[in-house]
């Protein structure tokens, strides 16, 4: 059936591989912790690229060096990003990152520091920079389809208006478009704890629920209860989200809840940053409720706009895909609407309703995607946090 | 329509939340019902904070508190109608 989002186009940047980014960057991509600054120097030298220095990367094994791979290697891949330098201390593991991000087709190069040294690596890395940034500059965006477009969600600062609010936009949002053949990713394991009976329904069929229900299990009994050393009461719910009212953990899994809508139902489940291939639809990734560490994976994963409602103010952004923030608190619009994209008071004062909150995030995201800078991203917010599964070797 | 002070989900609820800033105890709240846009008032028995949450009816310690209709957790103290219901009288069921 035609609805008014049938015909939505917008201008992305179609890549090698046929996905459509829109973003266009010339990543600087360190292995590790201790090519972080090759890769800033290099950043540094060579403007319109873009260093991601992060935490991690040596002595990691086992499914904890599974996912610190996928991270990096989907950070590459992302269609918001049109060409990568990649930088590491030893030619094995960079090999193996940069081999991973060709599969894309995009223009990879790849350095290594041990026998050379910083100085002559970020030399010959430069050198691949400058002829990347001439590369994507003269890419030209195109007119592309609604249903090449991969959104993600995931919220922060959560207080009782999120889900009163943003998050239901957000759920009317995909209401609207998984329809129209988009991609979603949502996700917060332990965040739907106290709603997880209601999530467990909302999967396509009884088989894909049966088996998010083992891996949300595998969360709470691995992670949350294996660690616990208190009742939880100042981590989840937070204290900002005390602060916002939010008393217990069932209260904001119900609100978190509220950005898959009435009607969307998640097709199939994703380890951390792993990327889809069931075809388009929502997808639930197994993921940390950490906004930097979430929406990370979830970039990682093909996401190429996050969508994200706070309450109290969550300020994060990423380094390759606009984060837009949602917000229904009428505070935080007062004391610090700098960091808010959509702006849905109104529907707490009953003046507007979810579904034209949901035609407003829409257009938004419309407009982000056809370049449109994000609060996050005038701001500078860049964080990028690598999912740590257990202790290093 | 005039702005409401606190919106309740659920017919079924137990809790509402407070929408306005500078609520003060004593106040004929515009409660509205998201549901199907219904309302009724109720006075607020406490300031209660921007987000905050006030019971709609006289409750016992150990009841359970409701939510978008479902279950958000247990009462650990009795809680008087227009009341403010947090972390001192309504806890998890989870950890």
């Amino acid at each position: 059936m035609a609805s008014n989002y049938s015909n939505m186009t917008f201008h992305g940047y179609r890549r090698e591989n046929g996905r459509v980014g829109v973003r266009n960057h010339v990543v600087i991509l360190p292995v590790d912790d201790i090519s972080n600054a090759a890769c800033e120097a290099v950043a540094n030298n060579v403007k319109g690229t873009l260093a991601i220095p992060h935490a991690y990367g040596r002595l990691q094994f086992g499914e904890d060096l599974e996912v610190h791979f996928r991270t990096i290697i989907g950070t590459g891949a992302n269609p918001n990003v049109a060409a990568v330098v990649v930088i590491g201390i030893e030619p094995g593991w960079t090999r193996k990152i940069a081999d991973g991000i060709r599969k894309t087709g995009k223009p990879v190069a790849e350095f290594s520091i041990e026998q050379k040294g910083d100085f002559e690596t970020i030399r010959a890395a430069g050198w691949a920079a400058k002829e990347f940034v001439h590369h994507a500059s003269e890419l030209q965006r195109e007119e592309c389809s609604i249903s090449e477009l991969w959104v993600s969600t995931k919220c922060g600062e959560s207080d009782t208006t999120t889900g009163l609010s943003s998050c239901p936009t957000v759920g009317n949002m995909y209401d609207k478009l998984l329809p129209e053949g988009i991609t979603g990713f949502f996700g917060e394991t332990s965040e739907i704890t106290g709603a997880e009976h209601i999530c467990q329904k909302r999967a396509i069929n009884e088989e894909v629920g049966e088996r998010w229900h083992k891996m949300w299990k595998a969360y709470q009994d691995d992670v949350i209860f294996a660690h616990q050393t208190d009742d939880l009461s100042d981590s989840q719910p937070t204290k900002g989200n005390i602060e916002g009212g939010l008393t217990t953990i069932e209260e904001k899994a119900l609100g978190n809840l509220e950005k898959i809508g009435r009607t969307s139902r998640f097709i199939d489940i994703l380890d951390p940053a792993e990327m889809p291939d069931s075809g388009n639809g929502l997808y639930f990734m197994d993921s940390s409720s950490a906004a930097a560490e979430c929406v990370t994976l979830m970039a990682a994963g093909g996401a190429v706009i996050h969508t994200f409602p706070t309450g109290q103010g969550n300020v994060v952004g990423n380094p390759i895909v606009p984060v837009i923030k949602i917000s229904g608190n009428p505070r935080t619009l007062r004391t610090m609407s700098e960091h808010i994209d959509v702006d849905v008071t109104g529907v707490l004062t009953r003046e507007m309703t979810i579904d034209e909150a949901g035609d407003a995030l829409i257009d938004m995201i419309r407009r982000t995607s056809n370049g449109r800078v994000t609060a996050a991203e005038a701001l500078g917010h860049r964080e990028f946090s690598m999912t740590k599964l257990y202790r290093s070797a | 329509m005039t702005t409401p002070h606190l919106l309740v989900h659920d017919h079924t609820d137990n809790v509402g939340v407070v929408v306005v800033e500078g609520l003060t105890s004593g106040t004929k709240m515009l409660c509205v019902v998201t549901h199907d846009n219904s309302s009724f008032s109720l006075t607020a028995g406490a300031d209660v904070p921007i987000g905050h949450k006030i019971a709609l009816s006289d409750i016992k310690s150990g009841d359970t508190a409701i939510k978008y209709g479902e279950d958000i957790g247990k009462f650990i103290a009795d809680v008087a109608k227009g009341a403010h219901v947090h972390t001192h009288n309504l806890k998890t069921k989870r950890w």
